[in-house]
């Protein structure tokens, strides 16, 4: 149980108070609602580009990180397709440092040229490190865009070209703050050692005074239903050849989201998974398969990848991924399989409950999906599937017009 | 009007409290370390053994034991223990490190009944199945292949060879050395090693008493130890003779580079007075490589030092992947910086900002009773007790510019540093 209090200021924005006097520290998360997914499709790449912008210097304060490592604070932040978010923790007595550093570049950042010449340059080498100079590093380029014709999930955050990248002008960095970083558009928690009275005063102090801004109104192109197998195969300088398959599925709100999880638990979740035990010891078809989904807020992505192993085929690979699946459309699960996962995310949820800052962001999370209290309900949903379900969900999902095979050889 | 380009005031922190565990002694020689604390109905317990001495004809023994634990015993199959462990929404874990190997496990306290005697049972009678051993060879053979694709991996592996020579610290694997692995050596390292008197346990989490009981119930009088004692001492370390490693990748986008050099380990008087000076150097988002090569040049995503620490010795090192133009500038940065610590005095401004942030940063890793578990196995096994963090926490506070100085002359000396780069120079 996750306790809280809630708020929100005059100009919009929802503040969260989860006050844990076990710890001496002080968590601030914001979560911006902007992603990748509200980028124009030319102009990729530029939430994240965005996100290293605003660490470099606001309106009132040049440099971000140096006031904040002076009271002892560390910081980060990510991008996703969904959201933006920012962290901060700090020795719970100097809270008020969060407040004036994080108010102020939401008044307004810098625009500094210096700076978006010098993180254009960072991301690019970002970029390089995560896609294009590892083995299998620009996987998500291509899948995404296999999976998405419409919706702009068919770009990774990253951007779709480095290109993108280097044509950021500082007018574009003013255009998409004021689009996207006002008091509207954001949720804010601050938990640990605080009081709710505490964070309503600092709160009214720094933050009520920044103009409400206009509200963004997202209004992007939904994905169609897939209606046919798709399939791409590409040669690379990788060691070993690479299988991924994956299928449209449902938005994170979905009533189905809980039950197409917990299907992707029976596949791959530990050594007891299906797809561990039959197609890497017993069948010996490959050295690592996984199963995963995206939980995206929109259409999300239900993933199979796995590496055959030396003198498999690629089909009897493919063929062998979707026994596994048949298996589970037609004969279902047995009840104890189905316990088995759930007991893992029932326990999955209480061991979260030991990090302040994993139960900071999971609040924000839950009230972007609509209330912060979801997340005292979510393991009652998940305990409330039953074997059915899976199984229609395992039909439902797993048909080759609703596929996306992405083959990666092996130069050889 | 607030004035907003005004900090707000804050206070240093002066109090950091380290959980300090309770110990007890199992008449079968085993050391068991509690901390009882937290809300949540739940512990992590850790079984942590020495591992043997290295012999490099069988360099996999220590790994490949640790690894192969949770694949069957005299009466489970590997599966029969993923499945115990998985029901009860507990998580069983093995970690190979280079002086000590470990068990994990997270359990519910609701389920410690059920979940226990799997450890027990891995720890008795664990058989390393044939077949098992052979799909666990061929998978890590398959992920070393990929491993060995990434620039970062290459000069991690060629760095550590360098610093280390040729012990245990020094090893990396290469695909053959899977071949040396037989079954009947993994009985008889598992035999020496994982038994009582080189285990200690760590349990943290919400302990109650009858957890305790069940606990040394089932890892004393059921647990006995081999005739022979395991034998642990490694090696001492002899760092190679050439400073200059270079692995050429013609079509790389970046080059990993790692400089670096052997120095004196946890348990010198200087060693918390150079976590200051490392932190300064690269140990934090502000560094000064950071500020100059990612936040200046724009040369990098990340860079960063660090320092290692073993028994037998440590390493002070330089770890980035740059742009492959820009390789021989950014090691020319690297060696700016670290000049620049020997000639001119670290600002009082910047120093007392590293201060506050290191103990900022102590006070933050202290997230939950697991990080004071954590704190204390860092001092244990390194032979050392509680005085290291008040020592730590007086050096933060009160060393000076000019230690700082001397100590970058004494242990910074770029031509005598090693130096790995792999992609294009």
């Amino acid at each position: 149980m996750v306790k809280f209090n809630r708020f929100t200021l005059d100009n919009g924005l929802r503040v969260i108070v989860h006050e844990d006097n076990t710890t001496p520290m002080a968590v601030l998360n914001i979560l911006y609602d902007v992603g990748a997914r509200d980028e124009d499709p030319e102009q990729t790449g530029f939430a994240h580009l965005f996100e290293h912008l605003m660490f470099g210097g606001s309106v009132n304060i040049p440099v971000y990180d140096e006031p904040l490592q002076r009271v002892g604070g560390e910081n980060n932040a990510f991008t996703s397709n969904d959201i933006t978010n920012y962290y901060i923790t700090l020795p719970s007595a100097n809270l008020e440092t969060a407040f004036w550093l994080e108010s102020d570049r939401m008044l307004s950042l810098a625009f500094s040229e210096k700076s978006l010449e010098v993180q254009r340059n960072v991301v690019i080498e970002e970029f390089k490190q995560r896609y294009l100079n590892q083995p299998y590093g620009d996987v998500w380029l291509k899948l995404r865009p296999l999976v998405y014709k419409k919706h702009p999930y068919r770009w990774a955050t990253i951007g779709k070209t480095i290109k993108h990248i280097e044509d950021a002008q500082i007018e574009d960095v003013k255009a998409f703050f004021k689009k996207h970083y006002n008091p509207q558009n954001a949720i804010m928690v601050v938990g640990g050692n605080v009081t709710t009275e505490q964070v309503k005063e600092l709160s009214e102090k720094w933050f009520a005074p920044i103009p409400a801004g206009e509200r963004y109104h997202r209004s992007l192109p939904q994905e169609p239903e897939q209606q046919e197998a798709r399939r791409e195969t590409v040669t690379a300088k990788v060691p070993l050849n690479d299988v991924y398959i994956a299928f449209q599925m449902g938005a994170r709100t979905d009533q189905d989201y809980y039950v197409v999880e917990l299907l992707s638990d029976i596949l791959s979740r530990g050594n007891s998974s299906r797809l561990y035990k039959s197609l890497i010891k017993e069948k010996q078809i490959f050295s690592e398969v996984h199963a995963y989904i995206t939980g995206s807020l929109d259409k999300g992505m239900f993933v199979l990848e796995g590496k055959p192993l030396d003198g498999i085929s690629i089909e009897q690979a493919e063929t062998a991924l979707w026994e596994e699946l048949e298996k589970i459309k037609t004969e279902g699960i047995p009840a104890d399989e189905l316990t088995k996962v759930q007991n893992k995310t029932e326990s999955t949820m209480i061991f979260s409950e030991m990090s302040l800052l994993d139960k900071a962001m999971n609040l924000a999370s839950f009230e972007l999906l609509g209330d912060a209290d979801l997340i005292n309900h979510e393991t009652a949903k998940y305990l409330a599937v039953n074997a059915a379900q899976v199984k229609a969900q395992a039909n439902k999902l797993f048909r080759k017009d609703n596929s996306s095979t992405l083959i990666y050889l092996a130069e050889k | 009007m607030i004035n907003r380009k005004l900090a707000p005031e804050f206070r240093a922190i002066d109090n950091i409290n380290l959980i300090r565990p309770e110990h007890k002694k199992l008449s079968n020689g085993c050391n068991i370390f509690c901390f009882n604390s937290g809300d949540q109905e739940l512990v992590r317990i850790e079984w942590v053994f020495g591992n043997l001495s290295f012999d490099p004809a069988k360099p996999l023994l220590n790994m490949a034991v640790n690894s192969m634990l949770t694949d069957g015993t005299t009466t489970l199959t590997a599966a029969q223990i993923a499945d115990k462990i998985d029901f009860y929404g507990a998580f069983l874990q093995v970690d190979y490190g280079y002086e000590n190997s470990q068990v994990t496990l997270y359990s519910l306290n609701k389920h410690l009944h059920h979940t226990l005697p799997v450890i027990a049972d891995i720890l008795n009678n664990s058989i390393f199945p044939k077949k098992e051993l052979e799909t666990f060879k061929r998978n890590q053979q398959q992920k070393l292949q990929v491993s060995l694709q990434k620039n970062d991996v290459v000069a991690r592996r060629a760095f550590n060879r360098a610093v280390y020579g040729t012990t245990i610290f020094g090893y990396a694997a290469e695909m053959t050395d899977y071949q040396t692995l037989q079954h009947d050596d993994m009985l008889a390292h598992y035999k020496k090693m994982y038994q009582p008197s080189n285990c200690t346990i760590v349990i943290a989490g919400k302990i109650e008493p009858e957890m305790l009981t069940l606990l040394t119930d089932t890892f004393d009088k059921d647990w006995e130890n081999s005739p022979t004692p395991a034998v642990t001492i490694q090696p001492d370390i002899k760092a190679a003779a050439d400073l200059f490693y270079f692995t050429e990748k013609p079509e790389a986008l970046q080059s990993a580079i790692r400089i670096g050099t052997p120095i004196i380990n946890r348990s010198h008087e200087d060693f918390q007075a150079l976590q200051v000076l490392n932190t300064v150097f690269g140990g934090y988002f502000g560094s000064r490589l950071m500020a100059n090569i990612r936040e200046d040049k724009g040369y990098t995503y990340g860079i960063g030092s660090g320092l290692a620490s073993f028994k037998q010795g440590g390493s002070f090192f330089i770890a980035t992947e740059v742009g492959a133009d820009v390789c021989k500038s950014a090691v020319a940065e690297i060696e700016k910086e670290m000049n620049l610590l020997k000639t001119e005095l670290v600002p009082e401004e910047e120093l007392s900002l590293v201060r506050n942030y290191m103990l900022g940063s102590l006070l933050g890793s202290l997230e939950n009773v697991f990080s004071h578990a954590d704190k204390f196995k860092t001092i244990y096994f390194a032979g050392l007790d509680y005085d290291y963090y008040d020592r730590y926490t007086v050096t933060v506070k009160n060393i000076t510019s000019d230690k700082l100085i001397q100590l970058a002359n004494t242990y910074f000396n770029f031509d005598q540093f090693y130096k790995v780069i792999v992609g294009k120079y």
